[in-house]
């Protein structure tokens, strides 16, 4: 089965969407991640979806429930590279996804993640 | 309004929600949307074609790339031999779901394209044609 790869880096978990996903994927991923949150004791998640051309309702709430998840199992999720015309049309879409933490780059979303875990 | 170009791609399963997106992008490329334009339809068009194959249980998508005097536009039709709309006021509010979804397929797609119109009758499937121009 398609999968979307999750890479470890210490405390952290790493997705990089690089497929047009299909809802069926998207669902896969979701279930992957919690799981591999809940093995590795993960404290952030950061997913980047730079090489997303597009973000419908679907996936939006995919995004969504992931942070959602993330937080309730202890780990923040910082979601990273959304491109502008992305961000337009999700706004205009009616999707704001409200309480997911975003940052610009990979590099800024790390530094998110790694402040939140030394701050504690 | 002249057709410049036209054709129809299935919308059964799942994966062809996928396919359909990337016709809408290669289309709206041709048709020369700047690019907050064509992820606009594809956004608009990756929700229709999903609410085709959840709730219309498959169906179709015409294409035409259109002009006018003025400018060029793609239109979507997608349809479907579905159960169809009962409560047309209903489907189109923000948040209502007959399903599992957000309930923004319909009305999000709707604030995103230029043209937008639905027609749809209890048993004689649904018919949703979204436009955006140039």
């Amino acid at each position: 089965m398609e999968r979307i790869p999750i890479l470890q880096m210490g405390d952290f978990l790493l997705v990089t969407i690089q497929v047009d996903m299909h809802d069926e994927l998207a669902l896969t991923l979701q279930d992957d991640l919690s799981e591999r949150i809940s093995k590795t004791s993960a404290r952030g998640v950061l997913i980047d979806i730079s090489a997303l051309d597009m973000v419908d309702s679907f996936i939006g709430r995919m995004i969504g429930t992931i942070s959602g998840l993330s937080r309730i199992m202890d780990a923040a999720t910082v979601l990273v590279g959304m491109q502008p015309a992305v961000a337009i049309t999700l706004v205009e879409l009616g999707l704001t996804l409200p309480g997911v933490i975003t940052a610009l780059n990979v590099e800024r979303g790390m530094k998110l993640l790694r402040d939140r875990v030394q701050s504690e | 309004m002249n057709i410049l170009k036209s054709g129809s791609q299935p919308v059964r399963i799942e994966q062809d929600v996928v396919m359909a997106r990337q016709v809408a992008r290669k289309l709206s490329v041709e048709a020369g949307l700047r690019l907050i334009d064509q992820t606009k339809l594809v956004t608009a068009a990756s929700e229709l074609a999903r609410n085709t194959v959840v709730y219309g249980r498959g169906g179709d998508m015409d294409w035409e790339i259109v002009e006018d005097e003025r400018r060029k536009g793609l239109r979507l039709t997608f349809r479907d031999q579905g159960p169809g709309i009962a409560d047309m006021k209903l489907a189109m509010t923000d948040g209502w779901t007959s399903g599992s979804g957000l309930g923004l397929g319909l009305t999000g797609a709707k604030r995103l394209v230029d043209d937008f119109s639905v027609e749809s009758a209890p048993g004689e499937g649904t018919r949703v044609m979204i436009c955006k121009w140039t």
